[in-house]
């Protein structure tokens, strides 16, 4: 086996496991907060690449094309939240998730009808001339994707432990009731964690549709990749979906690589399996509390 | 208690009657005109195929009733989505042949719902047109007395680009397939040519159809230094092998299957599609066509006639399937007419046993043990210059 070829394979994992990271970071911000599996997050994606396409057609420049994409995919989240989520009140937490399915189905009906069902392409950031690394290539956008998953998991970190916002988030997911008391609004908070779900998959949209394509129907499997990132990373902490995902990428790769590329698709169903086998019960103490 | 009874009582009844109105309904309708089904991808990864042939099949549709029909009986085309899915396929088509009592039917449009249908046409005893290139769809052809189609077949395509590579001097290649049916048929079509020309496969690769990223993959074709790469699936996932091609700096012929035969796949692929070879229906190029070729009339006026009604450069070769389609159909209709026979389906299958028929996938010499009837002249390869489609011949 050639070592170009094996540094070939961990650039291709970390650039995939980047996006389905973040993906995931937003099933666990949500999860944290409201004990809600949104699987609408891959929607959000898919939004974020689709709308930023759009504005590129319209004429705006680039970069606030991009900006304004993800503002827009947040308004999304924010009116999902307000519309779906907070009519339900004190629904169980499986009527929400149920709700959120049908919302995935609504938006990704909307979209189809909206955009059509081709699949359309985005310029890259900077440049579309690949990099010689090692004997292995890498395109700008895949750095570019690799630095903003980076600085996005640092910016979200920071969020949920140094800020006041982020310690309410973090008090609302611990005890809803006890945070009431202190005065935080635990319907607020539910907002909020879907207003940060849906910036960030929409920069995982954005950053992504460059790389490969957007099209209505992308957030069915990035949905699931970040599901599962997510769910390795124990749905907790900002660290455990990056590594989730990370390891998710390096996984799909290396088995692709050197085993077969039939088992590609598999090895994320196999982590899931694995995953809901060992941390069932944990989830399921993780729901009753929140 | 008794509501449960009561409901079930309802269901019975609603179940029972659903059956004789159908029959009520189809004794009025089929005095005034004939009725012919087709399932279509409108949904799912096969849209960007399904999408003309449903436009197609509507033109013709109007065209042919505004023209007085068929001995002043106007045709009804009833269309079903199939969104790419098997079971869904299935429904539709039991939906035609009991429901609506359609004729004949049309489609799928892609090659792995067109074989799950297979059973049902023939319990049913009704004729299909299959849209789809698989060779599986209509051989043995002892097997598949009631099933036809009209697009090339896998074998054909890859002849056509076994025999371009055997012209550039290439015996090496690598394969990457798509895992959908599309993908896999074309796949065995890939490999079991080899016996016939001086090719070898020095890498055979897959990939899922809605991944984003197949850079793992070409990796290790890249690692067996082919001469050329074949890949075969739809616009989609070929888009991304194209892009992640371009990335790796690979920079050996790609070649590519019908499947990416329409804009959608340069939309998507943008600048790496181009230097990509793909052996095609004529219809893309009939511009390009010498005078003497017989399609060559057909075929402009088929492009003028879509791109009328739904814009510049919108005709594309799935469209050219369905309009093969219904033509076959129809004129067998009018010849059973012609000679004052029953129009069955019994009667529409014989007639399409037969057909002769100068169309947009080539030109048609139907037979009992060539359900398809279209020889290797019927294709013709395209190379993407620019973005744009130009003769590779």
């Amino acid at each position: 086996m050639a070592t170009w070829q094996l540094v070939q394979y961990l650039v291709t994992g970390i650039t995939v496991g980047s996006i389905y990271a973040i993906v995931g970071l937003g099933f666990t911000i949500i999860y944290s907060v409201t004990g809600i599996i949104n699987f609408a997050q891959g929607e959000f994606v898919m939004l974020g690449g689709m709308i930023a396409f759009s504005l590129i057609g319209l004429g705006f420049p680039m970069p606030v094309a991009l900006i304004l994409a993800v503002v827009l995919v947040t308004l999304v989240g924010i009116i999902f939240n307000l519309v779906a989520i907070r009519p339900a009140g004190r629904a169980s937490t499986i009527t929400l998730i149920i709700i959120t399915i049908g919302g995935a189905l609504f938006i990704r009906a909307v979209a189809g009808l909206y955009w059509g069902r081709d699949a359309v392409a985005l310029p890259p950031f900077t440049g579309d001339e690949s990099l010689s690394f090692l004997g292995a290539y890498i395109l700008p956008q895949s750095l570019w994707v690799i630095g903003i998953t980076a600085v996005l998991m640092v910016g979200v970190y920071l969020l949920l432990n140094r800020t006041l916002v982020g310690k309410a988030l973090k008090a609302a997911a611990i005890n809803r009731r006890a945070a009431a008391l202190v005065g935080i609004d635990a319907r607020m908070m539910s907002l909020v964690s879907f207003a940060l779900a849906a910036a960030t998959g929409a920069v995982a949209g954005v950053v992504i549709a460059p790389l490969s394509y957007a099209s209505y129907d992308m957030g069915i499997m990035l949905g699931l990749k970040g599901f599962v990132a997510a769910a390795m990373g124990g749905f907790t902490g900002v660290w455990g979906v990056f590594l989730g995902g990370l390891g998710l990428g390096l996984a799909e790769s290396l088995a692709a690589g050197y085993i077969s590329s039939s088992y590609k698709n598999a090895i994320a169903l196999i982590f899931l399996f694995a995953v809901l086998l060992i941390r069932s019960r944990r989830l399921m103490v993780g729901e009753e509390g929140a | 208690m008794k509501k449960v009874v009561f409901i079930a009582l309802a269901l019975i009844l609603v179940i029972g009657i659903t059956p004789l109105m159908a029959c009520g309904g189809e004794e009025g309708e089929t005095t005034e005109e004939y009725i012919i089904g087709a399932v279509l991808a409108l949904s799912g990864h096969g849209s960007s195929l399904g999408e003309p042939e449903k436009q197609t099949l509507e033109m013709l549709e109007d065209e042919l009733n505004a023209a007085g029909g068929i001995d002043g009986k106007n045709i009804k085309v009833i269309i079903y989505d199939t969104e790419t899915d098997s079971t869904t396929a299935i429904i539709a088509t039991k939906r035609l042949i009991e429901q609506d009592n359609v004729l004949a039917v049309m489609g799928a449009t892609t090659s792995g719902v067109s074989m799950a249908m297979l059973d049902t046409i023939t319990d049913a005893q009704v004729p299909l047109v299959s849209l789809a290139a698989s060779d599986e769809i209509i051989q043995p052809v002892e097997q598949r007395y009631w099933i036809f189609k009209t697009p090339q077949t896998n074998s054909q395509v890859v002849g056509r680009l076994y025999q371009y590579l055997e012209s550039q001097d290439i015996d090496e290649v690598a394969i990457i397939s798509a895992t959908d049916g599309f993908g896999v048929l074309g796949h065995g079509a890939l490999v079991g040519e080899t016996e016939n020309w001086d090719i070898t496969i020095v890498a055979d690769e897959t990939f899922d159809p809605d991944d984003t990223d197949m850079t793992t993959q070409l990796t290790v074709i890249k690692g067996y230094t082919p001469e050329a790469v074949i890949c075969w699936g739809t616009d989609k996932g070929s888009s991304v092998v194209a892009k992640n091609m371009q990335t790796l700096q690979m920079d050996m012929p790609l070649l590519m299957s019908h499947g990416i035969a329409s804009m959608d796949f340069i939309d998507a692929a943008g600048d790496a599609a181009n230097g990509v070879i793909f052996p095609v229906g004529k219809l893309p190029v009939a511009e390009l066509l010498p005078d003497t070729d017989p399609q060559k009339d057909v075929l402009l006026e088929y492009k003028a006639d879509f791109e009328e009604l739904y814009g510049e450069g919108s005709a594309d070769t799935f469209g050219g399937h369905a309009w093969d389609a219904f033509k076959l159909v129809t004129n067998a209709i009018q010849d059973l007419v012609d000679e004052g026979a029953d129009v069955t389906s019994a009667g529409i299958r014989d007639k399409l046993e037969t057909a002769q028929l100068t169309g947009i996938s080539g030109v048609f010499h139907m037979s009992a043990t060539d359900h398809l009837g279209l020889g290797p002249d019927a294709l013709t390869l395209v190379e993407i210059v620019d973005g744009e489609w130009t003769s590779a011949e």
